[in-house]
């Protein structure tokens, strides 16, 4: 086909919308560069080190060893690949835990007209740090503590329950630190539910009970599958109350505890990567099982108007 | 027609009354409503009607009164005790149920066996002309057919007393004509017994039997929409309903129960509304009763004038700066000197407010 067969060729060419209009149609603009540091800041801080990490765990320490030694090693050890399971039944019971309380709690304080006032006190263990957390509640929960000290003066218990360095100490201490994450998150959806539905749903004849489970429950349940992710990571990567509150030699030896020992006690840097990976997989897996069946329910706005 | 609506023959508001920290938002509110009355509440915002609705529905607590249905006390109540149906200002329909699961969840609520909630949700689609619509959500809805939808849920319970807080706000002005009608038209269908929240004077007149004026809390006025239309009880209430001219006057008695009035230097004939005797008093033109005429006692200017089709809408101003609207059959300019008068009968003269 020669050029005289079309028939403008030139006008097609000036016809032509210019690249920065045909972007900006997509939207694509100048303001668009504004992701960029963002970008940068993503790509260096967690695609650089995860692709790092990754290539580093396939090339173990010892030069003999095959590619993926470092993996078949951790799932052949139960000392290492019972770490999974021990992060897991801490990690699952205590988000569990977190986001039903939340739940109640939240639906309460969005009624309190000083819902500040009680945000701050609850937020605080948040900025208090896990490790000033753990120790206090090794004071609190600990033979000699106030706890024990308390029950056993009513004679409720005639020698001290044990509540530090062992399973309990860490699922307690990961209670407290993770519940204020958890309920601000929360409170967040449940104050994004617009009050007037519930109203009509009590003039339909709905009492509370069946407000919140045909109203308030499934418009909450996409949120709470989001909040449950992000508290279950945090709570899934457990370290600092793990050591201090638990018993990191059985018990509470967590996977992030592995990765530690393997990195700085036999400075395997190769094999602390590849628990890493494997952390990360574990996680992966349950986020990615939580988000697919959110995909199930109504996920539209909250609201009863029109937007 | 299947759906019946369960019957009283009275409800009575007994000195209602609701305080929100040092503000009393009704005072001393009493109504009786029978039962088919089409009842509109009417007034500014802020003059407390959406609060009296949401008393009745039981949404607020009063701070003092009672609500009566028949002899059967309500104000203690919660509101899914009372079984009324409401129809909210944004609609309040659940986002994540279809329009069906929408008007069938008071039923579900009764516990009514599963065909007849399908037979009534259908009935109560057709009445509000939605059958095609029900499997959709309330997000892939119109206005006009979110309103509906929101209807059919108040009334398929078959409330005794249907209550409705300004449902047409929403709306664009030709969706609202339509819904009205469509509201009239339903109530007058099922003979429920409707109060109906509005600030639109026009709406109040067009679809209410009974008008009740609030302001600042307080009942001002009651009584059919001819009644407040020609004979508003108040100054105020004359103002909210389009008496535009509300202008400061001495009145003075004359015979045949019309008293005189001044308006500047003129001198007109008025209708005594309230004991006003002779002195201070406030009078009330509707625009469209002061026209120009050969004879009329008011000279003033023509400042503006709109062309509305069959006649002319304008202002005026007197020499003493008194601004007048008034309507004229033909053209008027502005700077024109008009004399302008009214029929004694359409001058409502009112004792001056205190304030």
């Amino acid at each position: 086909m020669t050029n005289q067969s079309l028939p403008m060729p030139h006008s097609s060419l000036n016809d032509r919308v210019p690249l920065r209009l045909r972007l900006a149609q997509r939207g694509i603009d100048g303001v668009t560069l504004l992701v960029v540091p963002a970008a940068l800041f993503i790509l260096l801080l967690f695609v650089y080190p995860f692709l790092y990490g990754l290539l580093l765990s396939v090339r173990p320490k010892a030069e003999t060893a095959g590619r993926f030694a470092n993996y078949v090693r951790f799932f052949s050890d139960p000392f290492l690949y019972d770490t999974i399971l021990t992060t897991l039944k801490l990690a699952l019971p205590v988000t569990i835990i977190n986001v039903l309380m939340s739940i109640p709690v939240a639906l309460r304080v969005r009624l309190l007209t000083r819902q500040r006032l009680l945000t701050t006190i609850l937020v605080l263990p948040v900025t208090l740090g896990a490790v000033l957390v753990a120790e206090g509640l090794l004071n609190y929960l600990g033979p000699q503590g106030w706890l024990n000290r308390t029950l056993m003066t009513f004679g409720l218990i005639s020698s001290p329950i044990r509540l530090v360095h062992n399973y309990w100490g860490v699922f307690i201490a990961l209670i407290i630190h993770s519940f204020p994450f958890t309920f601000l998150l929360t409170l967040s959806y449940v104050t994004g539910i617009d009050p007037s539905l519930e109203h009509a749903a009590s003039t339909l004849g709905a009492g509370p009970r069946a407000r919140f489970r045909y109203i308030l429950l499934p418009l909450l349940l996409p949120g709470l599958a989001i909040t449950f992710c992000l508290s279950f990571v945090q709570d899934f990567a457990v370290f600092p109350s793990a050591v201090l509150l638990g018993a990191p030699a059985g018990p509470t030896r967590v996977i992030s505890l592995a990765a530690y020992q393997a990195a700085f006690e036999e400075y395997d840097y190769s094999m602390a990567s590849a628990v890493a990976m494997i952390m990360g997989f574990v996680q992966l897996v349950i986020v990615v099982a939580v988000l697919t069946s959110r995909g199930l329910f109504y996920r539209g706005p909250a609201g009863g108007a029109k937007g | 027609m299947a759906i019946r609506l369960r019957a009283f023959e009275r409800l009575r508001l007994d000195n209602v009354s609701r305080n929100f920290g040092t503000l009393n938002a009704l005072k001393n509110v009493s109504l009786d409503v029978t039962r088919g009355e089409f009842i509109a509440l009417l007034g500014p915002s802020g003059c407390g009607k959406s609060t009296a609705l949401n008393c009745l529905a039981g949404l607020l607590p009063l701070t003092a009164g009672s609500i009566w249905l028949d002899d059967k006390r309500l104000d203690q109540l919660k509101p899914e005790a009372r079984g009324f149906g409401m129809v909210f200002q944004n609609y309040a329909l659940f986002p994540h149920m279809t329009a069906r699961r929408n008007v069938a969840f008071g039923l579900m609520m009764q516990r009514r066996p599963k065909a007849e909630v399908e037979k009534m949700v259908d009935e109560a689609l057709a009445l509000v002309r939605l059958t095609e619509q029900g499997g959709k959500l309330p997000g892939q809805l119109s206005g006009g057919q979110q309103q509906r939808v929101a209807i059919a849920r108040a009334i398929v319970v078959q409330p005794p007393l249907v209550l409705m807080d300004e449902p047409l706000s929403n709306l664009d002005a030709k969706l609202r004509l339509e819904m009205r009608a469509e509201i009239r038209r339903i109530h007058n269908l099922l003979g429920s017994t409707t109060i109906y929240v509005t600030h639109d004077q026009d709406e109040a007149l067009s679809l209410a039997d009974r008008i009740v004026v609030l302001r600042d809390g307080m009942v001002r006025q009651v009584g059919t929409p001819e009644d407040l239309y020609a004979r508003p009880a108040h100054a105020d209430v004359a103002e909210f309903m389009g008496y535009r001219n509300l202008l400061p006057s001495r009145a003075t008695a004359s015979g045949d129960g019309r008293m005189s009035v001044t308006l500047g230097s003129a001198t007109l004939m008025g209708t005594p509304i309230e004991n006003v005797g002779s002195g201070d008093a406030t009078i009330a033109i509707r625009p469209e009763d002061l026209t120009p005429g050969p004879d009329a006692p008011i000279s003033a200017v023509v400042e503006t004038a709109e062309y509305r089709g069959r006649d002319f809408y304008g202002t005026a101003r007197m020499p003493d700066n008194t601004e007048l609207f008034f309507r004229s059959d033909r053209k008027v300019a502005s700077g024109e000197t008009v004399h302008l008068g009214a029929d004694p009968a359409r001058v409502l003269v009112y004792a001056r407010p205190a304030a």
